[in-house]
C-alpha cells in the first residue's frame, strides 16, 4: 500500500478545526505565557525576599517537572479538590504557566541587561522612576527580549500538540480522529506535520518583524 | 562676592566599611568654574554624584539654592523633591549614557516634553539649537550607535543642557575617549564656561582643569587637601599631598 494523498480533500474538515484549535490555544497561551512572563520576571527582581522566594519556588517547580504531568495535574488534578476544567481551559492554563515561568527567565535578563549607567541618565534629568522605567528601561528591554522570546512562542506552538492527550481537538488529535477513520497514518501525520511547519514560517516571519522594529537603533 | 549656589558641610559617604568621603566642606559660588582633580579612589566622582544623590550621603549636609538637597523625608516626598532638584543640576557621565533607542534629537528632548517644561514644538526647537551649539546640527536623526565617542558625549551636553540647569556636573567626561576626540569635547565645555555656566568638573586632564577652571579641589583620601586658584595649585602647590600628585601626573 503506497502513499495516496488524494485521501486528504475529504478530511479537511478535521484539518480545519484541528489548525483553529491549534491556532486558539497558541495564541491565548501565548498572550498569557508572556503577561505571566513579565509578572514573574518584575516579582523576581524585586527587592524583598519575601516576595521573590515564593516566584522562585514555583519557577523552579515548573521548570524542574514535564509538561505532560503539569497538564495531566491541572486536568485531572483539579478535579478532586472542586475545580472542574474543560481540556481547552486547562490546557491553556498549563502551557500558559509552563511557558511564563521560561519567559519571565528570559524577560529578567532582559531587563537586568539594560545598563544602570541608563537609568542614572534618566534619574539624573529629573525623570521619575517609573518614567525611566517606561520610557527607557522597557524599549531596550523589549529589543533585547524579542529573539530569545520568539524561539519560545515557536517552542509553545509545537508543545502544544500535548493537549491532544486531554482531548482537546487540536491539529494532532484531528490527525489521529482522521487517522482511526482512515486507517492512512502516514498521510495524515505528514499532512498535519505540514501544518504546523507552515503556521511556524509565519510565526518566525512576524518574529523577524518585530526583531527589526524594536532594535533598529543598533 | 556672588552668593553660593552649592555649599556642602561635613559631606560623609560610606560603602558598607569603606569610608569614601570622610568630611568635605565646599562652596560653588554662581557661574564659578570648579575642578575637582585627584588620584583615583580619593572621592572625587562620589563627591559629584553626592550633589544630585545619585549617590546618598552618609553624614553632612549639601545646599542647592537654599534647599537642603539630602533631606530626610518619606520615601515618596524624597523622589518627588530629588525629582525637582535634580532638573536644576545638569550631569555628564563619563561613558555618555545615552538612550541608545532615542536618536540624538530625541534624547535632548526627552526630559523637558516628559517633564512638560516644554510643549513638543518648542522642545524640538530648541533641542535642534542646542544641537547646533554643540556642533551636530547635521547628526540630529542618528542614533548613539552611529555617532563617534565625541559626537555622543557632545550630545549627552546637550541632552543636559536642555533642561537649563542651574548648575553642570562633569564626571571625567572625556576619560573614555579617543584622544583625538577629547578636543571636541573639551571645547564645549570650555564655551559653556565662557557663558558663566556654573561647573563642577571632575578630571584627570589637568591642562583642561587649568586651562578651563578659575578655582581647583585637590582631593585626596576622601578629603579636600588643597585648594585655590588653577595658577596656584598647579603652579605653587603648598601640600605635600598635591606636590606629589602633580609631580607623578604632570
Amino acid at each position: 500500500m503506497g502513499l495516496d494523498f488524494s485521501i486528504l480533500p475529504e478530511y479537511s474538515d478535521y484539518f480545519l478545526t484541528g489548525t483553529l484549535w491549534t491556532l486558539a490555544l497558541t495564541a491565548l497561551s501565548m498572550f498569557f505565557s508572556i503577561s505571566g512572563g513579565i509578572l514573574f520576571a518584575v516579582l523576581q527582581l524585586n527587592r524583598h525576599a519575601i516576595i521573590r522566594w515564593p516566584t522562585s519556588f514555583i519557577a523552579w517547580l515548573f521548570m524542574g517537572t514535564p509538561l505532560l504531568l503539569q497538564l495531566f495535574l491541572v486536568y485531572f488534578g483539579l478535579v478532586q479538590i472542586g475545580i472542574d476544567l474543560n481540556a481547552f481551559v486547562a490546557g491553556v492554563i498549563a502551557l500558559s504557566l509552563h511557558f511564563a515561568v521560561y519567559n519571565s527567565d528570559i524577560i529578567r535578563s532582559a531587563i537586568v541587561a539594560v545598563d544602570s549607567g541608563q537609568v542614572e541618565a534618566a534619574r539624573s534629568l529629573g525623570l521619575s522612576n517609573f518614567q525611566a522605567l517606561r520610557k527607557i528601561i522597557v524599549p531596550q528591554a523589549v529589543a533585547n527580549v524579542t529573539p530569545a522570546l520568539g524561539n519560545m512562542m515557536i517552542a509553545l506552538l509545537k508543545e502544544s500538540a500535548l493537549v491532544s492527550v486531554i482531548g482537546v481537538m487540536e491539529l494532532t488529535l484531528s490527525a489521529q480522529r482522521a487517522i482511526s477513520d482512515s486507517f492512512r497514518p502516514f498521510e495524515f501525520y505528514i499532512a498535519a506535520a505540514a501544518i504546523y511547519y507552515i503556521i511556524n514560517l509565519g510565526l518566525e516571519q512576524a518574529v523577524h518583524f518585530a526583531e527589526r522594529r524594536t532594535a533598529r537603533y543598533r | 562676592m556672588s552668593e553660593n549656589l552649592i555649599e556642602i558641610r561635613g559631606l560623609k559617604k560610606n560603602f558598607g566599611d569603606l569610608a569614601v568621603l570622610k568630611g568635605i566642606d565646599m562652596n560653588i559660588r554662581k557661574g564659578q568654574i570648579v575642578a575637582l582633580i585627584g588620584a583615583s579612589g580619593s572621592g572625587k566622582s562620589t563627591l559629584l554624584r553626592t550633589i544630585n544623590q545619585l549617590e546618598e550621603a552618609t553624614a553632612g549636609e549639601i545646599w542647592f539654592d537654599g534647599q537642603l538637597v539630602n533631606q530626610d523625608l518619606p520615601h515618596r516626598a524624597r523622589e518627588k523633591h530629588l525629582n525637582q532638584l535634580r532638573r536644576e543640576i545638569g550631569m555628564v557621565f563619563q561613558h555618555f549614557n545615552l538612550f541608545p533607542h532615542l536618536t540624538a534629537i530625541e534624547n535632548v528632548t526627552l526630559a523637558p516634553t516628559m517633564l512638560k517644561l516644554q510643549n513638543k514644538s518648542d522642545a524640538l526647537t530648541s533641542g535642534k539649537a542646542l544641537l547646533d551649539k554643540v556642533g551636530l546640527a547635521d547628526r540630529i536623526d542618528h542614533y548613539p550607535s552611529q555617532l563617534s565617542g565625541g559626537q555622543k558625549q557632545r550630545v549627552a551636553i546637550a541632552r543636559s543642557l536642555a533642561m537649563s540647569p542651574q548648575v553642570m556636573l562633569f564626571d571625567e567626561v572625556t576619560s573614555a575617549l579617543d584622544p583625538e576626540l577629547v578636543g571636541e569635547v573639551n571645547r564645549v565645555m570650555k564655551q559653556l564656561a565662557q557663558e558663566h555656566m556654573t561647573m563642577i568638573i571632575v578630571t584627570h586632564d589637568l591642562r583642561f582643569a587649568e586651562d578651563v577652571s578659575d578655582h581647583v579641589v585637590f582631593l585626596a583620601d576622601g578629603l579636600v587637601v588643597e585648594e585655590g586658584p588653577p595658577a596656584q595649585i598647579f603652579a605653587d602647590p603648598k601640600h605635600e599631598l598635591t606636590q606629589s600628585f602633580l609631580k607623578q601626573v604632570f
